[in-house]
């Protein structure tokens, strides 16, 4: 394995790796596998039809992680990957995926990563998707991560997808089916800046009774950015689900918040909360008379909104 | 030590014309001293500390420091002069927690006096240090934290407007403990405590009474007391009743 100053910064980035970690792993770099390893609990192998994928985490494997982050230093070079994650049951695992990009190009670089996770019954996982931009190019980076779970009876999942640093443009897609008291929480924090771009489209079915669900999304947009939110709830039968939605405008941006709720049985709770607005003055006032600048003040109560 | 001279402000009022809420204010706040500013709601108590903090910009006046004029520096550069100032209504955030606020407000705190902070408005660190100062707190912790801060800051000036708010007798009696030994009769800082509390009163060096923006009395506490006796222990009855004396 040859890994370079510049792979290294791009996985530390999104995944906060310094070495490839000694459990079950896998790294992609443009496009190729460039570590993997197993566990006896966890297998890695590659998807036979297409290019991307399985991990398989053994019933009851308890307090493992496995690492998959993506990264990109070829400039114009365009990744697709299909990947599986099975959950066995009553396992309890942590899932570090993430995608970094260097494009110094004036073409566009990006990463499509379709991922299928299934939560076998009364397995609990935790999946941390990071995604992170950087060089100087004129050419965009673009990532499309489109996730579509499954949580069985009595499991229990929770997403974080953070981005809050170089994407230009993005959509996430998120479909997640809940059965018989399977849970699912959705953690979003996002920034755009500049000229960026980002969208995010969450479906979720409650479908199984006593399921609940919860997305909590923040976000923050700068400079002439764009963001675009959906969220929807579906409820088919007794269940509880919450969708929260907040993020700080700043500058020339736009967000556009559409949280919706479905409701099929009467015995579905469903609510929503969104809002959308500037730094709150007090706030600053507050931050600055404990001596800090007003730039200082900014990014304090930004950093904290997003952390 | 810190002057203001003919300090006049005006704000836009909820009918669209001009109100003054400060007219011609002159005070002098001399190192070494406890102040204590009193007088009814609305008589512009607070707004003398925003100007101070530089939050209020007064359309006429000026405002010294040890001699240089700060009418002109912003709310940063007062506090880095060493002024400081517990909000009457302090904001609440999202993401930064009690310990992040007061580690913001003294950047060379140890972890000792950090905890000793929390420890003098009545809070247990281990409970509160990791937690948001957000929506999951209520008013009277938002304020107690507020007062921490301040006292952790140790600044030449230090105003804490009403700290009585939302702080109940016991703790109270402990933060004017600390407000004694920490603030009084030390030569080099300036205490401005905006109050009710007939005890902070008795104990400061020097009351002022302010009513419809403008100074009615100011003087030595066994002077003033008479004055604004029957309103203050009117003001101490609805507290020790439990109801909210103080909006929060
Ligand atoms: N920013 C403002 N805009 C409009 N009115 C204000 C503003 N700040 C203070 N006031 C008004 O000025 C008066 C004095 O307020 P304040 O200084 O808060 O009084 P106190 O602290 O003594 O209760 C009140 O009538 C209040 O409504
Ligand atoms: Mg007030």
């Amino acid at each position: 394995m040859n890994f370079n100053q510049l792979d290294m910064q791009l996985l530390n980035a999104v995944s906060d790796l310094r070495a490839v970690p000694a459990g079950p792993v896998n790294i992609r770099r443009n496009g190729e596998v460039i570590a993997r390893n197993s566990s006896s609990n966890i297998t890695v192998r590659s998807k036979e039809d297409k290019p991307g994928l399985v991990v398989e985490v053994k019933p009851g494997t308890a307090n493992e992680t496995v690492h998959v982050p993506v990264i990109l230093t070829k400039a114009g070079f365009k990744d697709v990957v299909y990947n599986t994650f099975v959950i066995g049951e009553n396992s309890d695992v942590s899932i570090i995926a993430g995608c970094g990009i260097h494009n110094d190009s004036h073409v566009d670089s990006g990463h499509e990563g379709i991922h299928e996770i299934i939560v076998k019954k009364g397995a609990r996982v935790r999946y941390i998707e990071k995604h992170y931009g950087q060089g100087e190019g004129t050419g965009k980076r673009i990532l499309n991560p489109s996730t579509v779970i499954t949580v069985e009876n009595g499991g229990s999942a929770e997403l974080e997808m953070y981005q809050i640093k170089g994407v230009d443009d993005t959509f996430r897609s998120t479909t997640a089916y809940i059965q018989e008291a399977g849970n699912l929480k959705i953690v979003e924090r996002l920034l755009t800046h500049g000229r960026q771009s980002a969208e995010s489209d969450i479906k979720i079915y409650i479908e199984g009774k006593g399921g609940s669900a919860q997305i909590l999304s923040r976000s923050v947009a700068k400079g002439t950015s764009t963001q675009i939110f959906r969220a929807s709830l579906v409820g088919k039968t007794r269940c509880i689900g919450h969708v929260e939605c907040d993020s700080i405008i700043m500058e020339d941006a736009r967000i556009k918040s559409t949280p919706e709720l479905v409701a099929e049985d009467s015995e579905a709770v469903l609510t929503h909360e969104a809002a959308i607005g500037k730094i709150a003055g007090e706030q600053l006032i507050k931050l600055m008379s404990l001596g800090l600048t007003e730039r200082e003040a900014i990014d304090t109560i930004l950093e904290g909104f997003l952390r | 030590m810190l002057r203001l001279k003919n300090i006049f402000v005006t704000v836009n009022g909820s009918n669209g014309v001009d109100r003054e809420i400060l007219r011609d204010i002159s005070i002098e706040f001399k190192s070494g001293r406890l102040y204590a500013i009193t007088g009814p709601n609305g008589g512009g108590k607070t707004s003398i500390a925003k100007v101070i903090m530089g939050i209020y910009k007064p359309n006429r006046g000026e405002i010294y420091l040890n001699g240089e004029e700060i009418s002109n520096l912003n709310v940063c550069e007062r506090a880095r002069r060493g002024i400081s100032y517990a909000f009457q209504h302090p904001p609440r955030f999202k993401g930064i927690t009690v310990g992040d606020l007061i580690q913001i407000a003294s950047p060379d705190i140890d972890s000792f006096n950090l905890r000793a902070a929390l420890r003098n408005v009545g809070l247990c660190p281990e409970d509160y240090l990791e937690r948001d100062v957000g929506p999951g707190l209520s008013g009277g912790e938002i304020k107690r934290i507020e007062i921490a801060q301040v006292l952790a800051r140790n600044a030449r000036i230090s105003i804490l407007d009403e700290p009585e708010a939302g702080v109940d007798l016991w703790t109270m009696q402990k933060l004017i403990g600390i407000i004694v030994e920490k603030y009084k009769n030390n030569p080099d800082i300036t205490t401005i405590i905006i109050t009710h509390n007939q005890r902070v009163l008795e104990i400061s060096d020097e009351i002022i009474v302010l009513e419809d923006g403008v100074i009615k009395a100011s003087g030595a506490p066994h002077k003033i007391w008479p004055l604004i006796k029957d309103d203050i222990e009117c003001k101490m009855k609805e507290q020790c009743r439990g109801e909210m004396a103080y909006e929060l």
